[in-house]
């Protein structure tokens, strides 16, 4: 049994949004420590605490808050990752991994032995202990001479989708994300809207699938086995 | 092994092609029918719950479970080839439906000269024109004898369009069930920039309806919702057809068909040219022998060759020497070259769409255009496809303009935010004819998960692709400018085929059809050659990629096959001719 790991997140950290902890009950969590709480523990299913405050901060520096908006961290993105870490694509449940593993050429698509898993434990040791707590400049230094590695390449892919998935992965928090570009989620219907809007922003607010249908719905990583 | 008792019929692969050859034998017949289907039953609710781009999309839910059962792949019959560890170049589906439930609805006719591309290849250009290494050849039937097939095709899915809009279509005996559907912004821009210019845009046929409609078995449908979420997912309305809200219904109140679910068709049982039915295995691993008089093959491309090759019906390929019939014409669609990235100054509100509310041209298609003084043969369907443009496949484009080093990092989000509703793809469909050197045969290494090889692709692009995506490059850059973007980026040139790219889910031949059975699999009736009794159904079947989506056309195949077989083969068995 994995000794328990939490995540404590304080609220200037996140801005006041809303977060979905591991529990699913949302929090909005303010600044100025008013609203549920001042801070939040979220129980972490894979990572180690250390771990995760690398991985936070380096998804804040793929995808940073900044005069653009906010990113990565108020989008909740470490604690997507670590659900999808800790679920069937965390250990390559649907991926081909029959021996012999060979290299291949790059158009035969990634040939590594390495589960998820694997990738970040080690890829997170590439960023070195202390790498949250870096300067801004020196973490970009940092994730600049990882760029190549495929744990970069999962990171990064990783992080968009925590940014812009359906709020009930753990990411996307309060869509923000969605927010941020002008998606508005899975809505039942725009057939009244598909040419009323020729050539102007059309911006509903955006929704995600629980809240749409107006009862939960649970996501693959919490049923695949 | 268990032998089950005897049916009248058994159907390996409970998709499109299973699910209807069942459909018409439970109506015309009093046959029993036994479908098999390696995948789970869909319940009701799956796919309105299933609206979530992570799990379907990214993470593939709905599609073939790779760690059970994957290929592999090479470019030369010289290279090692290695397993797809992943599918991501195109997506077999899974479950009751298969890729039926995941589609886009694009049901295209093919253009006429598809059918007789050889013959009508030599007698414009010469056989000169033929390119290198070439496997190209007619398919033994004719557009006007699959027109009427296409028709009742139509019927069945309720196809929404307008008959004549295409100057290029061949004959067409009916109008379309349903009027076209609506039109996206991205795809109004398209298709006035193209009239400019000259060539002749019309609204893509689809099987996605643009108002309520009652097909002729009785089943009524919804019109479309343009929700956005198709390719990759089930329709929440059932406004796109899929074998489940289609064929189901009718086939769960026909008392002698049975579908079994679960049920992995693992080899066709044949002796002295007679199949005697096939053997599977169960959920739980028991296996069974399921006797039946007539078989039918139904379960995708690469399943219906690798279950052809396993079980010893029909001789294999050989490249080296050219004998050998079972496994050839390896095709898929190319869309990976000549599409150009547009960058618009007014938002496109691309999160509406359907997987086939595209306006599309055909006027550097097949051999539309004459090819003399070109260095390829064929071409490309162009089209603005409006799918619903989803976040996390798509989030990141910028503009070369934006100056942007990194993919990652402020100034890219920055730009990345900004351009993400203003980019769009005028994009390539492309016809991909059979060569010698691109074919299926069985993996010496890599096993699935009951111990069995796996299919093998051999495959790789040539000159002919390469050109046709330069040339076609260029006209998808010329409109992308009459569209008015203020950026156009042209299609990078077309390198090797590669696994780690999505092109399309059509990929074609392996148990091919033809006139002769010294270079084709199934008759033009899609029966064996060698065993009678058996039929083969789906794109495998198709000697040739057209650059039209297939669905339409092995849809009006396999109603041909089933009247073929209900009112002459149950009568006398045999060859038919």
């Amino acid at each position: 049994m994995r000794r328990r790991h939490f995540l404590t997140l304080t609220g200037s950290t996140l801005g006041g949004v809303l977060v979905y902890g591991f529990d699913k009950k949302p929090k909005v969590l303010h600044p100025d420590g008013k609203g549920d709480a001042k801070t939040v523990r979220i129980p972490l299913k894979f990572f180690t605490e250390d771990e995760a405050h690398i991985a936070g901060a380096a998804v804040g520096r793929i995808f940073p808050s900044d005069e653009t908006g906010p990113g990565a961290k108020e989008a909740g993105v470490v604690v997507f990752i670590d659900r999808q870490l800790a679920s069937a694509f965390g250990r390559d449940r649907f991926r081909y991994t029959e021996p012999p593993f060979e290299a291949g050429i790059p158009e035969q698509g990634y040939q590594g032995k390495e589960t998820p898993r694997e990738v970040y434990r080690e890829g997170l040791k590439l960023l070195g202990a202390g790498f949250d707590q870096l300067s801004p400049a020196e973490q970009d230094a940092r994730l600049k001479s990882i760029e190549t590695t495929y744990f970069f390449r999962l990171l990064r892919q990783n992080t968009i989708e925590g940014m812009f998935c359906d709020p009930m992965h753990g990411g996307n928090a309060g869509t923000i994300g969605w927010q941020l570009i002008g998606f508005p989620g899975p809505y039942m219907t725009w057939a009244d809207d598909m040419t009323a809007h020729y050539g102007e922003a059309f911006r509903p607010k955006p929704k995600g699938i629980s809240e749409v249908l107006g009862r939960k719905i649970t996501p693959w990583e919490e049923t695949a086995s | 092994m268990k032998t089950l008792p005897r049916v009248d019929v058994a159907i390996a692969g409970g998709g499109w092609s299973g699910l209807l050859m069942a459909k018409e034998l439970g109506a015309r017949t009093g046959l029993t029918v036994a479908v098999l289907e390696r995948g789970a039953p869909r319940r009701p609710q799956e796919y309105v719950e299933g609206m979530d781009e992570l799990d379907y999309a990214i993470r593939l839910r709905m599609m073939q479970d790779a760690s059970k059962e994957t290929v592999t792949f090479r470019h030369t019959s010289k290279d090692k080839a290695l397993p797809m560890r992943q599918f991501a170049s195109f997506l077999p589906g899974d479950g009751v439906g298969g890729a039926g439930e995941h589609w886009n609805g694009s049901t295209p006719r093919f253009l006429p000269d598809v059918f007789d591309i050889h013959t009508s290849t030599v007698n414009r250009y010469g056989a000169k024109k033929l390119p290198e290494n070439h496997s190209i050849q007619d398919w033994g039937i004719t557009f006007n004898e699959i027109e009427p097939w296409y028709a009742r095709a139509e019927q069945l899915l309720g196809c929404s369009g307008k008959a004549g809009a295409d100057r290029f279509e061949g004959k067409r005996s009916t109008e379309f069930p349903s009027p076209p559907l609506k039109t996206p912004y991205f795809s109004s821009l398209f298709a006035e920039a193209v009239k400019k210019l000259g060539y002749s845009p019309y609204p893509l046929p689809s099987a996605i309806l643009s108002q309520p409609y009652r097909n002729p078995d009785g089943i009524v449908r919804a019109a479309c919702a343009y929700c956005g979420f198709c390719e990759r997912f089930g329709c929440m309305v059932g406004a796109k057809a899929q074998p489940t809200n289609v064929l189901l219904p009718v086939i769960s109140k026909q008392k002698t068909v049975s579908l079994r679910t679960g049920a992995n068709v693992r080899r066709i049982v044949h002796k002295d040219g007679k199949a005697t039915g096939v053997t599977f295995i169960d959920a739980k691993g028991e296996e069974y022998f399921q006797p039946a008089d007539l078989v039918i093959l139904s379960s995708w491309t690469l399943n219906n060759t690798r279950l052809l090759l396993l079980s010893k019906a029909g001789e294999p390929y050989d490249p080296a020497t050219g004998k050998g019939v079972l496994g050839r014409n390896l095709t898929h669609q190319m869309t990976t070259g000549g599409t150009a990235t547009l960058f618009f100054d007014k938002p496109l509100n691309s999160f509406m769409g359907s997987g086939s509310t595209t306006m599309v041209m055909h006027d550097f298609d097949g051999d539309n255009f004459d090819h003399t003084n070109l260095d390829f043969l064929r071409g490309a369907q162009l089209s603005s496809p409006s799918y619903g443009r989803r976040p996390i496949a798509n989030f990141g484009a910028v503009p070369p303009s934006a100056s942007v080093k990194e993919n990652w990092g402020s100034e890219w989000k920055k730009a990345a935010v900004e351009w993400f509703d203003r980019t769009a793809t005028v994009t390539v469909s492309a016809e991909h004819v059979a060569y010698k050197t691109n074919y299926f045969d069985l993996d010496p290494t890599y096993k699935d998960n009951h111990g069995d090889p796996l299919l093998r692709m051999t495959i790789d692009w040539t000159d002919n692709e390469r050109n046709m995506a330069r040339f076609i490059g260029t006209k998808t850059a010329e409109i992308g400018r009459a569209m008015g973007a203020r950026e156009v980026v042209p299609a990078r040139p077309l390198g090797r085929y590669e696994v780690n790219v999505y092109k399309s889910t059509h990929v074609q031949g392996g148990t091919i059809m033809g006139a002769s059975p010294e270079t084709s699999v199934v008759n033009p009736w899609l029966q064996h050659w060698q065993v009678e009794n058996l039929f083969v159904l789906g794109a495998s079947t198709f000697p040739q990629n057209a650059s039209g989506n297939p669905t339409l056309t092995l849809l009006a195949q396999t109603l041909r096959t089933a009247d073929a077989v209900v009112s002459r083969y149950l009568k006398k068995t045999g060859r038919l001719g």
